[in-house]
């Protein structure tokens, strides 16, 4: 007996790899048992429900835009299950690692690559070749391309966003600008102007950007522009030290250093008000905003707009928004797929826009009288067109905020921007470490 | 004899069990996995998983920012610690003598804040901290000081956060000192003020001493709390500015939640866990000392 022990332990010590197999049952016993198991499976299996992970609002709205689909098919009754956004990356990865995951989710289009690279979804192809109302070229193809990874479509657009600039027309009207910036020397001067006739009281700005190191849009959509890298090497290593690089984002640090944009984010409490007594008079925001500005701050009526980007080397935004995707471990993947289409028909796609003003996915919705003549939304619409993602790869989220840490230190004058990026890119180097192994390991397609 | 440790053993069963499979086995698993490179990767398949042993301790070593909130920690246990301790005793004190009116009234208020959600909380400390509008910045300007950027400098934040914590949290070990002073006899003020003594050296002589279990009580207690100090920093400044109120436990919630790095993560949670034994540790074994000496 104590013989056979003392060999137990012998063995982890010349072989530890074979600990690894003890560590799995582990995990999946504690994970199984903090994870309360979703769905029913004692239901027979003619009715039972297609499950659907919404998110926020959209799973709000979800029934009643799906009352038509109940009535078209009972045969496929679908529960919603709503999730908030705050724990939804979370809530998540612990169902995918309790194998309790839903039929169809909403996934935020940035969360793909990384899903995708655990495993977790299905393959969709076969299901656009045959059907009769999803078509790539019905959508923005930027917005598309966010689901395509390793060259296979894994979700399908629902609703896009993508960040524009709002703007002050009064205000910028005041320093004898009749129209937005649009090129990025436009909008440096209009800013020195607008920061001139705040100065009596020294407290004003010319732009707001989130400095908060989930929030990294702004940088990211500069570089973009500027045609600059962030990755090299088949993603396996940082390029922020690319010369377009390390120049849009000295654009982006100048604004702070010359005063132009406020450092402190506390400083704003609340954007709106800040917008409207004009403490900054630009701002890059989403689509959410816009009907945000108008419920908050109806004074301000006619006196801002949206307009596109503003151009470096061409102009561009980032594509955003969320997929469906059909999770692999689905039973019922065909009756999923057609909850997707529904979703997908631009008359659904439309109806989807007036519940909760997200912008539609398919172009055709786009036609609809309420959003076409919206003047505040037409910028979006331009915008969409020259839309692109961020690298896709589960690392993105965490290489971003790592950015926004050395970007920070830059503003508040603690390095400087050569050492910042050479510091970032090593840092970046060490993060995907993991990723070249895998690679190297065929571990990882691509 | 030996049959009524059997059914010791039946009663403890349960209770043993609970413990084992909610408390020991995700431990050791956790301390499994602080050997590995589990993350987001090997969510999906295993295999993609290295047994790495130390190197993710090593890496610890190496990483300026887990420093970085290892000293804003330190920074925040030595600073706010004490503070709190004396905030308490001072309060506890002054609600025990004799002259005070309302003193259930005062007692409540205290208290309240302990049983407030921290949430709510921050909300309104967020308000008082404001740079443009916030009271603190208000008064400050009455004495032509300031004004401070309270949550957005980084010198200030810390400190900020200290301010908050202690205002939250003293208002409990006020109510541990209350009851210690309630254990003190009379007779020794008595005895004291016949010997001469003055209020101050009763304070030095007679009550200080005698709350010397009460004290211990207390440090350990701020000291294990505040090493394991998380929610103030998540919901008020999310470590910054400048990561200057990056705490531990906020760098593990970090690179394990937000990142999957599991492995990372699980090691930064030994190594604060032997930080926050050795402390407790150190604590008794000097209390002992203390009271050895009598």
């Amino acid at each position: 007996m104590k013989y056979s022990t003392l060999e137990n332990v012998t063995g982890y010590i010349n072989g530890p790899f074979s600990m690894i197999p003890g560590i799995k049952h582990l995990i999946l016993i504690v994970i199984l048992l903090t994870v309360p198991v979703v769905g029913c499976h004692s239901l027979s299996k003619q009715n039972k429900p297609v499950t659907f992970w919404a998110m926020g609002q959209e799973g709000k709205h979800l029934e009643k835009l799906l009352t038509k689909f109940t009535r078209l098919h009972p045969e496929i009754p679908v529960k919603i299950q709503r999730i908030p956004w705050s724990s939804a990356h979370e809530k998540l990865l612990t169902a995918f690692a309790g194998q309790s995951t839903p039929d169809i989710c909403q996934l935020g289009n940035t969360w793909i690559a990384e899903f995708e690279s655990m495993g977790a979804l299905t393959q969709l192809d076969s299901f656009v070749f045959g059907s009769p109302v999803i078509h790539s070229s019905n959508f923005f193809s930027g917005i598309w391309q966010t689901n395509v990874i390793h060259k296979k479509l894994y979700g399908i657009p629902w609703y896009v966003d993508t960040r524009v600039l709002f703007y002050r027309k009064d205000l910028l009207a005041k320093v004898g600008y009749r129209n937005p910036p649009k090129t990025w020397r436009e909008w440096a001067e209009v800013s020195k102007r607008i920061k001139r006739i705040s100065q009596p009281n020294k407290d004003g700005f010319a732009n707001y950007f989130p400095l908060a190191h989930n929030n990294p849009h702004v940088p990211l959509i500069l570089v973009m522009e500027n045609r600059g890298r962030f990755l090299k090497k088949n993603k396996c290593y940082g390029a922020f030290e690319d010369p377009n690089t390390v120049n849009a984002l000295q654009f982006y640090v100048d604004f702070f250093k010359k005063g132009l944009a406020p450092k402190n984010m506390n400083r704003v409490s609340n954007i709106y008000q800040g917008f409207q007594t004009g403490f900054f008079s630009m701002f890059i925001s989403g689509p959410w905003d816009i009907n945000e500005i108008r419920k908050r701050v109806p004074s301000l009526r006619n006196k801002w707009g949206t307009a596109p980007m503003p151009k470096g080397k061409k102009s561009v935004s980032v594509a955003g928004g969320a997929s469906l995707v059909i999770f692999k471990s689905s039973k019922r993947k065909s009756e999923a797929w057609k909850v997707i289409e529904f979703l997908s028909r631009p008359k659904t796609q439309t109806e989807f826009f007036k519940l909760t003003r997200d912008l539609p996915a398919v172009r055709e919705a786009w036609s609809d009288s309420t959003i076409r003549f919206d003047p505040q939304i037409r910028a979006f619409r331009e915008q969409l067109e020259t839309v692109q993602s961020t690298p896709k790869l589960a690392e993105w989220e965490q290489i971003a905020s790592k950015m926004q840490e050395y970007l920070e230190k830059v503003i508040y004058d603690r390095m400087t921007l050569e050492q910042a990026v050479i510091d970032l890119d090593r840092d970046v180097d060490r993060i995907l470490e993991k990723r070249r192994w895998l690679l190297s390991q065929n571990l990882l397609p691509e | 004899m030996k049959k009524t440790y059997q059914i010791a053993y039946i009663f403890l069963a349960p209770a043993l069990l609970t413990l084992t499979v909610f408390f020991f086995l995700p431990v050791l698993a956790a301390l499994g996995m602080s050997f590995t490179d589990f993350d987001i990767y090997s969510i999906g398949n295993l295999a993609r998983t290295r047994f790495v042993f130390l190197q993710n301790y090593q890496h610890l070593l190496h990483d300026p920012l887990f420093w970085k909130s290892l000293l804003n920690t330190a920074y925040f246990v030595l600073v706010a610690g004490p503070l709190t301790i004396f905030v308490s005793l001072f309060t506890a004190m002054a609600l025990q003598s004799a002259s005070l009116r309302f003193k259930s009234f005062f007692r409540l208020a205290f208290f309240l804040p302990v049983i407030t959600n921290l949430v709510a909380i921050a909300v309104v400390w967020r308000y008082l901290y404001h740079p443009r509008f916030g009271l603190l910045n208000y008064i400050l300007g009455l004495f032509h000081w300031g004004p401070i950027d309270w949550l957005g400098d980084p010198h200030w934040a810390m400190p900020a956060l200290i301010l908050l914590a202690t205002w939250k949290n003293f208002g409990y070990f006020m109510m541990i000192y209350i009851a210690g002073l309630q254990t003190i006899p009379g007779e020794l003020y008595e005895a004291s003020s016949l010997d001469g003594a003055n209020w101050w050296r009763q304070q030095w002589h007679v009550t200080v001493p005698l709350l010397a279990p009460a004290t211990l009580l207390v440090t350990i207690m701020t000291a294990v709390g505040y090493l394991q100090f998380f929610a103030e920093p998540y919901i008020m400044t999310q470590g910054g500015p400048l990561n200057a109120t990056l705490s531990v436990v906020l760098y593990l919630y970090d690179q394990g939640f937000r990142w999957w790095k599991m492995g990372y993560s699980a090691s930064i949670a030994f190594v604060l866990f032997s930080v926050v034994f050795l402390a407790a540790v150190l604590q008794l074994y000097l209390g002992k000392r203390r009271e050895a000496w009598g």
